[in-house]
């Protein structure tokens, strides 16, 4: 029998706050620092140090909270995980449990085919990060980093709505700039502020009961998200369909062999004896409180794409795509300004095409373009008043890749300036009649595609720089119909 | 001179008649000769003393006006001091030198207080003998074979035996109070967050509260003054206005309402305990007072709720002892697993591994609820006694403890019968309530407690109350007769 199978996706994300100081310490959390040169008494665990509430880091989770439309908790608890690991200090994380201070909300987004999704997010509650063990170098011995030991992390677990790889990804594409766009975490994959566990099972198509899951822990990248989610379904088929039952489990994605293996069975798991943490008092937040960080709210990426469709006359497609960071979005606008709100469509399209389409050639980010967004409205200044062409738009655009030049003066340097002077154009028209009589003579026989070849031979002729529509329009009244 | 209560030394100070260095070295040179029969102290920090006292006689010159400047005290060593071993009784931290000071050591130190060591405990603060300590027992200065009582058993003997004019002690069932009952003490447990626990190791964090041994009420005023306050390390510390604790020692006591709890005269308590604690009552009711009858209910359920959840926290404080960072590590681990099991084997002691497997198993799912969250239910109801009780009376009396101190090594195959002499001491810490000890008289050569247990943050009363009863009593001066002279 051939069963078709329905994926079922939860994730657990691990959201770094770019605070300054820790979760529960003055200590401070830049990346990269000497091993424990950012860790005090109180990262370390020393006997009788006591943990305070960084009130930023709280606020910054209230304030995604309020971004996906969740309830904040008037009142929520910190608890200890206790669970003995060389690189876990105190012996216990510090975290939520029964009542985090986040709970509900959503997270909406558009698929490739232009569908909306929206996954209800079921919580996110903040929690000190553990520190790092280093297992190299250091010869039958283990050495800790306790820098990060402390860190906020905001973990946001949504609900298991996600139906495909895809989605999943699509789904934390749609986080990672939602969180950017609160500047609440810089979101680096890399170093590990944005991480990600994927909860992933398989049934068939027509049960409503839940299959037996399978954690993926820790991707830190959307393609491997994909990748592990795609092996283990697979995984998960395979073992279903030769009969078998797959084992709830947590499982390590090794992106070098692309697949998943077991890290530990559930049965071997913690039991992490959660209970409230004595030291903490239960967080209180006012509505007060609440209504003063609503003020702070963005733009979020959603509204932004509605307002650019509005007001830009943009696609859904293209409002998309370019709302996908703050960055872009803010690039975009700022083109848009540069070329004195002209022509929005056309700012859409040099960003989107020819500029992402540049810098992902040389691998940079939008906030690494060598073309500043006045540079590039300038660009488009220049096409909307004729004074060059879109072709010739195109090879400004490389100098103005390499070069720091301005628009204007490049056009003037290398007198690029478009020619519109009918008199000059009917000149370069009648030459080329003239070069070439055969042409003309099948042209006027009945063979009208030769149109295209008399246009190419005058804009060769004007190196590029005739005024195409001009071109066109006496091009047909001289060969007559 | 060593016989003398911080108030009256204060007064000599000023005077001039001694300096604080002088006074120093009669304290040290006691400790020196005396204490190895009763073991009180585990760090003796002779230098640092002598130093900070020459400083503190330098300041009293330019009149530096600090409040306690260069009296002598000790810390129990539960408290971390900078450059200081910081035991805390355990193996496990005997090679602990704290990098930082407590908050209430600091307090104290600008106060103008001479640290003249650290000292002895029931490991990690578990115990009501000071029999758990890894530095042995301590010896009581009324008998050596007796108990001084704990966890503060250092602190309280030391003091008793003149061996200090006062010392600080933690209460986290008991551990001020009792050890003060049993060595004739007076000894307050603030109100739960009335003084920062920054810095005090961790036993069970929902109910530690730092506080004053001395002599007197007054001393303990004294001292209470400069430990309280509220503490931006220490989110549990509560921001409430410390009052002026001295101006209310004389207030009149007429029209006071005593409440006397019937749960706490019945089986099991000494009769000649329960004839001090009515011999008092008289005393205070020739001041003006009013005795009526109580009830706390729940009392009976004290001892119980607190063996789940003082263990509970326990097991979770004492996770970070896993011989990685500091303190004791074993020789030679195989592996990580390895490493832990024998750290903390060989580590902690057996009352402490005790508390610690207790507390892991009430927290384990499954038992969870059934232990730990029941405990909490009942911790509410207990907490609901007292705040009915003083809907109707000031302050709440009673004794200490059952009976007076018990011999060394009576108990300690028998844990259940130690953790009942903390039956009285107990639910106030569950409450989070301010109680005092005071001496109320003697069963043959042991003295007796008198408990007063007070409403929130009303450590003035009880210290007004205390300190007019030692107006007319003597029990406080009384001084066991080998650590006389």
């Amino acid at each position: 029998m051939n069963t078709s199978w329905e994926t079922v996706i939860g994730l657990e994300v691990h959201v770094q706050l770019i605070t300054k100081s820790k979760l529960f310490s003055g200590a401070a959390t830049a990346f990269g620092a000497e091993p424990n040169s950012q860790a005090c008494a109180i990262d370390l665990g020393l006997p009788g140090v006591l943990p305070v509430l960084n009130e930023t880091a709280l606020k910054m989770a209230i304030k995604f909270g309020l971004s996906i439309g969740a309830s904040i908790a008037p009142k929520s608890v910190f608890a200890r995980k206790n669970y003995f690991y060389p690189d876990l200090p105190k012996g216990y994380q510090i975290s939520q449990y029964e009542f985090p201070i986040v709970s509900g909300g959503s997270l909406s987004f558009t698929l490739e085919d232009n569908t909306t999704k929206q996954i209800r997010i079921t919580r996110a509650h903040l929690e000190e990060d553990a520190g790092k063990s280093l297992h190299e170098d250091f010869h039958g011995f283990s050495g800790i980093d306790l820098n990060r030991a402390g860190i906020p992390l905001l973990e946001i677990v949504s609900e298991p709505e996600l139906r495909s790889a895809k989605e999943a990804v699509a789904y934390l594409k749609t986080l990672h700039a939602l969180i950017r766009y609160l500047e609440i975490s810089d979101g680096n994959m890399q170093e590990g502020s944005f991480r990600c566990d994927a909860n992933v099972s398989v049934r068939p198509s027509h049960q409503t009961k839940l299959g037996t899951r399978a954690e993926i822990k820790n991707v830190n990248s959307f393609r491997f998200v994909e990748r592990a989610i795609n092996y283990e379904i697979e995984r998960q088929i395979d073992i279903l369909e030769n009969g078998g039952t797959v084992i709830q489990e947590t499982r390590l994605y090794d992106a070098n062999k692309d697949e998943t293996r077991s890290l530990r069975a559930k049965e071997q798991a913690n039991d992490y004896r959660y209970f409230p943490d004595p030291d903490l008092l239960p967080i209180i937040v006012s509505a007060d409180l609440i209504k003063e960080i609503r003020k702070t709210l963005p733009e979020l990426p959603r509204e932004k794409s509605e307002r650019f469709e509005r007001d830009y006359g943009l696609s859904a497609y293209d409002a998309n795509v370019l709302t996908a960071t703050k960055e872009l979005a803010d690039f975009f606008e700022q083109t848009v300004q540069a070329s004195y709100q002209s022509e929005p469509k056309l700012c859409a399209n040099w960003v989107m095409v020819d500029l992402l389409g540049a810098l992902n050639k040389t691998n940079l980010d939008i906030t690494e373009s060598p073309i500043s967004p006045e540079r590039l409205g300038g660009l488009i200044r220049r096409i909307h008043d004729k004074t060059i062409s879109g072709k010739i738009a195109k090879t400004i655009f490389e100098k103005l890749l390499c070069e720091k030049e301005d628009v204007d003066t490049i056009i003037e340097k290398q007198g690029l300036k478009q020619v519109t002077d009918t008199t000059a154009i009917e000149a370069l028209i009648d030459e080329v009649i003239a070069k070439n009589p055969h042409q003309v003579a099948d042209y006027k026989s009945g063979k009208d595609k030769l149109f295209g070849f008399f246009v190419g031979q005058v804009m060769k002729a004007s190196q590029g720089k005739a005024n195409p529509e001009q071109v066109n329009e006496i091009l047909k009244h001289k060969l007559g119909p | 001179m060593h016989t003398k209560t911080i108030a009256e030394l204060l007064k000599i100070l000023d005077k001039g008649e001694c300096s604080s260095e002088e006074l120093t070295k009669i304290y040290l040179a006691r400790i020196q000769k005396l204490d190895k029969t009763l073991n009180s102290f585990i760090t003796i920090t002779e230098e640092f003393a002598l130093s900070a006292a020459r400083i503190a006689d330098e300041k009293r010159r330019k009149e530096d006006k600090a409040p306690l400047l260069g009296v002598p005290i000790a810390h129990k060593d539960i408290f971390c001091t900078q450059g200081i071993k910081t035991s805390c009784g355990s193996k496990m931290l005997d090679n602990f030198i704290s990098p930082y000071d407590a908050t209430i050591v600091t307090k104290l130190k600008e106060a103008g207080t001479i640290l003249l060591g650290k000292t002895n405990m029931d490991e990690f603060a578990m115990g009501s003998s000071n029999e758990t300590s890894f530095y042995g027992p301590v010896h009581n200065p009324w008998d050596p074979a007796l108990v001084a009582g704990g966890s503060s058993g250092g602190s309280a003997a030391a003091v008793a035996a003149n061996l200090t004019p006062a010392a600080t002690g933690t209460d986290t069932g008991g551990s001020i109070r009792q050890p003060a009952a049993l060595c004739g003490l007076t000894g307050l447990k603030p109100t739960y967050g009335r003084v920062s626990r920054y810095g005090m190791i961790a036993f069970a964090s929902s109910l530690d509260q730092a506080g004053p041994l001395a002599k007197t009420a007054e001393d303990c005023a004294l001292l209470l003054q400069a430990m309280a306050g509220v503490d931006i390390k220490d989110s549990t510390s509560i921001d409430n206005p410390v009052p002026n604790y001295n101006t209310m020692l004389n207030n009149s006591l007429e029209g006071l309402k005593i409440g006397l709890p019937k749960e706490f005269f019945g089986e099991g308590l000494h009769p000649e305990v329960e004839m001090a604690v009515q011999n008092a009552l008289k005393t205070l009711e020739k001041m003006g007072a009013k005795v009526f009858d109580i009830e706390l209910p729940n009392t009976k359920l004290a001892i119980p709720t607190y063996y789940v959840i003082a263990p509970a926290e326990c097991s979770s404080n004492l996770s970070r002892y896993d011989g990685v960072r500091f303190g004791y590590r074993c020789d030679n681990p195989q592996n990580l697993e390895d490493l832990y099991k024998r750290s903390r084997g060989e580590g902690f002691g057996p009352e402490v591994k005790r508390r610690i497997l207790i507390g892991t198993y009430v927290l384990s799912a499954g038992y969870f609820d059934a232990y730990y969250v029941q405990a909490q239910k009942v911790r509410k109801l207990i907490t609901t006694d007292f705040i009915n009780a003083f809907s109707k009376v000031d302050v709440i009396l009673g004794p200490t403890t059952p009976s007076p101190a018990f011999n060394i090594g009576e108990k300690t195959k028998d844990p259940v019968s130690m953790y009942l002499c903390d039956i009285y001491t107990i639910s106030v810490n569950l409450a989070g309530l301010p109680a005092l000890s005071m001496p109320g008289g003697f069963v043959q050569q042991c003295p007796i407690g008198i408990q007063l247990i007070g409403n929130y943050f009303e450590e003035g009363k009880l210290l007004n109350i205390a300190h007019q009863f030692q107006q007319l009593t003597d029990w406080h001066q009384k001084t066991p007769l080998t650590f006389k002279e």
